[in-house]
């Protein structure tokens, strides 16, 4: 893991050398998994950087575009998104414009079905089978499988080529621990994505989070951008 | 009384202590103000939290404390807060008792709609179909009609959450308990006649010979 742990122009150095494009040849198709509740646990700097570098047609798969003006919903706003694979965009006035406008492509997926795809994609699972969305719109074109009697849909592993993770806590290694309601998803896509780039409020020395408070492992964490 | 504060409240009749509930936004969110003083319920936000309190006193909300609706949210003494694979294997693996959403659209055979209104109203399902289709017990809490129309119908015409059926729906009119593909009249709001309930909901009531009033 490299750490770029001042200004974000390190990290614009280091996101713009050779590891930015890797799993990704351009990157204004790339898919991003975004952390984040309602923009609680969203990135800010990461997102507010993507911005600025004005990278377009991005897939964002995500639990919702968050409102206008906050995480997800800066991107929606500078309209850089073509997809967005989430479980809600109530509370997004601009995703639901773009979307009807025909801009930008909404797949709307159930909330623990999202996740559990996700989770899949990243240990390594095929996809996962659920009842939720049986005999629903969200059934359309998927397979329904039968085990000991009962009825599931096949949902499909979900990966990306970014992980875009906000911590609470993150040591030297990239070792990261999560604050109250701002985990959310983040654990879940850190393992999903070839390039994970973290976001911590606070960076600690090694061995300052407990390993018992270790919620994603060092290992699985390429870059570190400190909220300083 | 407020329509939606007799439902809130005889909707909080049928929490016990110890149990695992999952309020939706809207009326669902005000049942916790109507539990008995003491009663220890754990209220679960999928976005994370089991132990969820009441809204922070003003100057006291944290960024990083916040209910499925984005907005600032106490946690009690004994909460503990999770990533949305385990606040959605709680749901889906039997672990929640009960949750209360509100609804577009109940059918007789006990079929919610909730989640969008074709061509006018798309805001995603959210976690509502996993909630629906997870929980151990289901309540819709929703008035009983909209612009004079019944949301009590006899078949969906808006898109179902899940094939599921509800147990209960309260509305300020109406008790109705969906067993065995019908749904039954179980209790009246305060100072409603069945006749009223009746002329009132489009699907088809199986009415007992004593239907009650609600006790509030």
């Amino acid at each position: 893991m490299e750490c770029a742990t001042g200004e974000l122009e390190d990290w614009d150095k280091h996101a713009n050398s050779p590891p930015w494009p890797v799993g990704c040849d351009d990157p204004r198709w790339c898919q991003l998994m975004i952390g984040g509740f309602m923009a609680v646990g969203t990135p800010e700097r990461v997102i507010d950087e993507i911005v600025r570098q004005n990278k377009r047609d991005l897939t964002v798969i995500a639990n919702d575009t968050a409102a206008p003006g906050k995480g997800i919903g800066k991107l929606v706003e500078a309209k850089l998104l073509r997809k967005a694979i989430v479980s809600h965009i109530g509370l997004n006035p601009d995703t639901e414009r773009q979307m009807l406008a025909g801009e930008l492509e909404v797949e709307l997926v159930p909330q623990g079905t999202l996740i559990e795809r996700i989770r899949a994609g990243g240990t390594g699972l095929g996809g996962i089978l659920t009842q939720t969305g049986i005999g629903t719109p969200v059934e359309n074109g998927k397979q329904r499988i039968e085990v000991d009697g009962k009825s599931y849909l096949l949902e499909t592993a979900l990966r990306a080529d970014f992980a875009l993770v906000q911590a609470f806590l993150a040591d030297y290694l990239g070792n990261l621990s999560y604050a109250l309601t701002a985990r959310n998803f983040n654990p879940v896509i850190a393992m999903a994505a070839d390039i994970v780039i973290a976001s911590a409020d606070n960076v600690v020395p090694v061995g300052v989070i407990s390993p018992d408070h270790v919620v994603t492992p060092a290992p699985v964490v390429d870059y570190l951008v400190a909220n300083l | 009384m407020e329509p939606q504060t007799i439902i809130a409240r005889r909707i909080a009749k049928e929490l016990s202590p110890g149990m695992l509930v999952n309020l939706g936004i809207g009326i669902p969110t005000l049942v916790a103000n109507h539990l008995p003083a003491g009663m220890h319920v754990f209220f679960q936000s999928e976005n994370g939290l089991i132990g969820t309190g009441a809204p922070p006193e003003e100057g006291m909300a944290h960024p990083t404390l916040t209910d499925a609706a984005g907005r600032p949210v106490t946690a009690l003494p004994g909460a503990s807060t999770f990533d949305s694979a385990m606040s959605f294997g709680l749901i889906r693996g039997g672990h929640l008792d009960l949750t209360v959403l509100g609804g577009l659209q109940v059918d007789q055979a006990g079929r919610l709609a909730n989640w969008m209104i074709p061509g006018k109203m798309v805001p995603g399902m959210g976690g509502a179909m996993d909630l629906v289709t997870g929980a151990k017990c289901v309540i819709v809490a929703m008035q009983h009609t909209a612009k004079g129309v019944s949301k009590v119908v006899k078949r969906c015409t808006l898109p179902i959450t899940s094939t599921r059926p509800v147990d209960l729906v309260v509305t300020e009119l109406a008790v109705i308990a969906f067993r065995d593909d019908r749904a039954t009249l179980l209790e009246t709001g305060p100072g409603v006649s069945t006749a009223q309930v009746v002329a009132a909901t489009e699907a088809e009531l199986s009415i007992p010979n004593q239907v009650p009033e609600m006790a509030l």
